[in-house]
């Protein structure tokens, strides 16, 4: 159980957790872009945007460092995964491109104002067509992307891509793995899921009541939708992704495992109804990871369904010793300037 | 256009592309780091502004180069899953390695860019340092990737399967460390002096303009520093071809025979129907000489190999003449700059000088871009040199005329608004620095 494969596989799947808190959140604040609306509309803009521009680049690497840890310590699935949904990430790399360059743009895009007159500098910066047309580029992007985040993730799960293991061949017509109802359901879970840890942590990144109360009130619609979607995705995993459903619902652990994450979701839509807002920013990234981490292990011990386990895909055992020792040191030296960038913009405001 | 040629203009777009961005995130920390070293050490208000000022126009590249890496990452599996399949653990080693130099990088730009009011200002400046030695690193690691498919080592092959391998000694194979060097010095270099150009280009208008005048003396003197190191570092390339990857060194130079004391050709055009290649300055024996010390030393020639086995000759001699001749004219201009400024004990402001830097401004991304195309289009028709071939490793998916003309309106699209937004920056900076000059 402890093979090297088995680690690697969990140090990726903290990762995918990881990114989805981070970056996710990211695109879940430009999701709420799209949404700003009344008379506090350029506010939670504004409040969106400073939250996000210092972290989003560092949240952004834990997918680089998934995509790196696959086609290093399993590349038959990298390979398999890359031909097979083709369409989908290609989508997603657009949207990825397309929400960071506008984010940049959005901030520079303005009109050379005097430095004497910082005030009608910001207030062009808000309101000008420039900032509302990046607006609208940003906001599509950073919902397209974690879509076809989720479309990718649903599409692994429904274990039909199909890998000749001897000659790593993928028998695929570049659609139909992910063109379905269940990998489109996690797409929207997925979307949802970023939604919910935007708003929440919105919530913390203000000390003005009326736009806190306009974050909470989002926020407890997130979490809503994501107890829709996540029933949703259940249901139609009996057709769409019957390898999950049996790990999601077959055991005892399993039915344990549910009545944690149905216990930490309720009390942390508890904690957003009664304003408890630092409770609630710290429930959320608990439920989002436990449902994360029950896909994981539910996928176990497929990597792709059905051919591609964790133990027959990997690696030889000599890059996989050596990628868990860069590994290792390299969570000695990021984790803290992680934790150090996220003290110096997160920490408790001083104003 | 068939699948093969798609997907290989898609990856040649997307490296050509990003290249550009990469290289800025990689020399501009340096040009910050020295700027506000200067404000740290002597007070003076000019130098915070100009890492300000900088910080701004790297905020944009920087952001536009994390996510078309991003889009690399994922299609060496989009495009080349037969090459991932059998090459990712091979070339694990520097991918995980700048995976983690690229996760400081962008966790230490994040303070830079932002931190100016967040942080001490030497923890501050300290972010830079490390954004400039992570953001090194990061381009040393992905480099020796490439170094790797120009001269694949580390493993063994058994009955058509890989077996054996060493991760240490893929990463540490003999093209490493000529290409690394050969592209950190081309990244400072180029960046360098675009940067002098620019100044150069405003400094031309007001003579005396402090923020100018700063900006074009830091960034001019790490462009001439670069520019003098550079030709020491494509020797040790060249010699390293000579050695280990012949047929791409006679690609370069237009060697279709294999002789005893080859010329050095300048210019001229391989014809590859005549296996010859005219109309070029020949120096006599001096590629021998160049190359093994000796004026009568064998070079092989392109005859050597089957024609199915060369790389497309006239692509690589002409992209290689051209890169010389960039780095050539840079340094000239770094020379003239150096003895200018020492005979004159002050910056080298005349007007001609000025205009000279301005039009080097683009001379060291051309020299890039083509360095680039000798090393890719000189090692075809191979994707790991003598061991895979391109057309194997491409995915079977249809219609990827579709993604390549997608990603390329996509990135032109991104270059005009990057141009708009980096001169409306400039614009601003020379409104800065006037009412800076008035303080």
């Amino acid at each position: 159980m402890f093979e090297f494969e088995f680690c690697i596989a969990g140090v990726m799947l903290i990762s995918l957790i990881l990114y989805v808190l981070t970056g996710g959140a990211d695109f879940g604040g430009g999701i709420w872009d799209v949404f700003a609306t009344g008379a506090r509309a350029n506010a939670q803009r504004k409040l969106i945007t400073e939250a996000i521009a210092p972290i989003w680049e560092a949240n952004h690497v834990w997918l680089i460092v998934i995509v790196v840890l696959l086609f290093v310590a399993f590349p038959p699935a990298f390979a398999a995964i890359s031909t097979a949904l083709h369409i989908p990430l290609t989508l997603m790399l657009i949207g990825i491109v397309l929400r960071g360059s506008a984010f940049v743009f959005r901030t520079y895009d303005v009109k050379e104002a005097g430095e004497h007159e910082p005030d009608r500098n910001e207030e062009r910066e808000q309101s000008g067509p420039a900032y509302r047309r990046w607006s609208r580029v940003f906001a599509g992007a950073s919902i397209i992307t974690p879509i076809m985040l989720g479309v990718t993730l649903g599409a692994v799960a429904t274990g039909t891509i199909h890998v000749n293991v001897e000659n790593g061949q993928v028998d695929t017509d570049f659609v139909s793995s992910w063109l379905a109802p269940f990998p489109f359901a996690i797409g929207f879970f997925t979307l949802t899921l970023c939604a919910l840890l935007a708003a929440v942590y919105l919530t913390l990144e203000t000390e003005d009541s009326a736009l806190q109360e306009d974050f909470r009130r989002r926020a407890l619609i997130a979490a809503g939708s994501v107890g829709v979607m996540a029933w949703l995705s259940f249901m139609l995993s009996a057709e769409g992704a019957p390898t999950i459903r049996r790990g999601l619902s077959s055991s005892t652990w399993a039915i344990c495992f549910h009545i944690i994450t149905g216990t930490v979701s309720v009390t942390g839509m508890w904690a957003i109804w009664k304003r408890r807002f630092r409770l609630a920013s710290a429930l959320v990234p608990i439920q989002v990871g436990l449902i994360i981490f029950g896909w994981g292990v539910a996928q176990y011990p497929y990597l792709v369904a059905p051919a591609l386990t964790f133990s027959n895909s990997a690696a030889p055992a000599v890059v996989l010793r050596l990628l868990l020792i860069i590994v290792g040191v390299g969570a000695v030296i990021v984790l803290p300037a992680f934790y150090y960038l996220y003290v110096v913009f997160k920490g408790r405001r001083r104003t | 256009m068939e699948d093969l040629l798609a997907a290989r203009a898609q990856m040649a777009m997307s490296l050509a592309f990003h290249i550009i961005f990469a290289s800025v995130g990689m020399a501009m920390p340096l040009l910050m780091v020295i700027a506000e070293a200067l404000w740290l050490k002597t007070g003076a208000k000019v130098y915070l502004l100009l890492a300000k000022q900088w910080a701004k126009g790297t905020a944009i590249l920087f952001a536009v180069g994390a996510v078309s890496g991003t889009v690399l990452s994922f299609e060496l599996g989009l495009l080349w899953p037969g090459f991932m399949n059998y090459a990712g653990p091979i070339i694990g080693m520097p991918f995980s390695l700048e995976g983690l130099a690229f996760f400081l990088e962008a966790i230490f730009l994040g303070i830079y860019l932002y931190g100016w009011e967040r942080v001490q200002r030497y923890a501050h400046w300290f972010a830079g340092v490390m954004v400039l030695i992570s953001g090194t690193l990061s381009g040393i690691f992905v480099v020796t990737a490439n170094a790797w498919m120009n001269t694949p080592t580390g493993f063994s092959i058994a009955n058509g399967t890989v077996t054996d391998i060493n991760p240490v000694a893929a990463m540490l194979n003999p093209s490493s460390f000529s290409q690394c060097l050969h592209m950190c010095l081309a990244a400072f270099l180029a960046v360098a002096f675009a940067t002098a150009g620019i100044h150069a280009y405003y400094l031309r208008r007001d003579r005396s303009n402090i923020f100018h005048r700063k900006a074009f003396a830091i960034a001019l003197t790490v462009g001439s520093v670069m520019a003098l190191l550079q030709p020491i570092s494509g020797d040790i390339s060249a010699k390293r071809l000579a050695k280990h990857q012949p047929i791409k060194l006679a690609a370069m130079e237009g060697q279709w025979e294999t002789v005893h004391g080859a010329p050095l050709r300048i210019g001229g055009i391989p014809f590859e129907e005549f296996e010859e290649t005219r109309y070029a300055i020949e120096i006599p024996k001096a590629l021998s000489f160049l190359v093994h010390a000796d004026f009568n030393a064998k070079i092989m020639g392109l005859k050597e190999i089957p024609k199915e086995n060369r790389p497309p000759v006239a692509i690589v001699h002409i992209a290689f003449q051209l890169m010389v001749a960039c780095g050539i004219v840079l340094l000239v201009a770094g020379c003239l700059g150096g003895w200018l400024a020492w005979r004159r004990k002050s910056l080298p402001i005349e007007g001609w000088y000025l205009r000279f830097v301005t039009l080097c401004t683009p001379l060291g991304f051309i020299a890039i871009e083509a360095g680039w195309t000798v090393t890719e289009v000189g090692r075809q028709p191979w994707v790991i040199y003598n061991i895979m071939r391109t057309a194997d490793a491409v995915t079977p998916m249809p219609h990827l005329i579709v993604p390549f003309l997608s990603f390329t309106v996509l990135y032109i699209f991104l270059s005009i608004i990057v141009i708009i937004l980096l001169r409306r920056l400039f614009r601003s900076t020379l409104a800065k620095a006037v009412s800076a000059g008035k303080i």
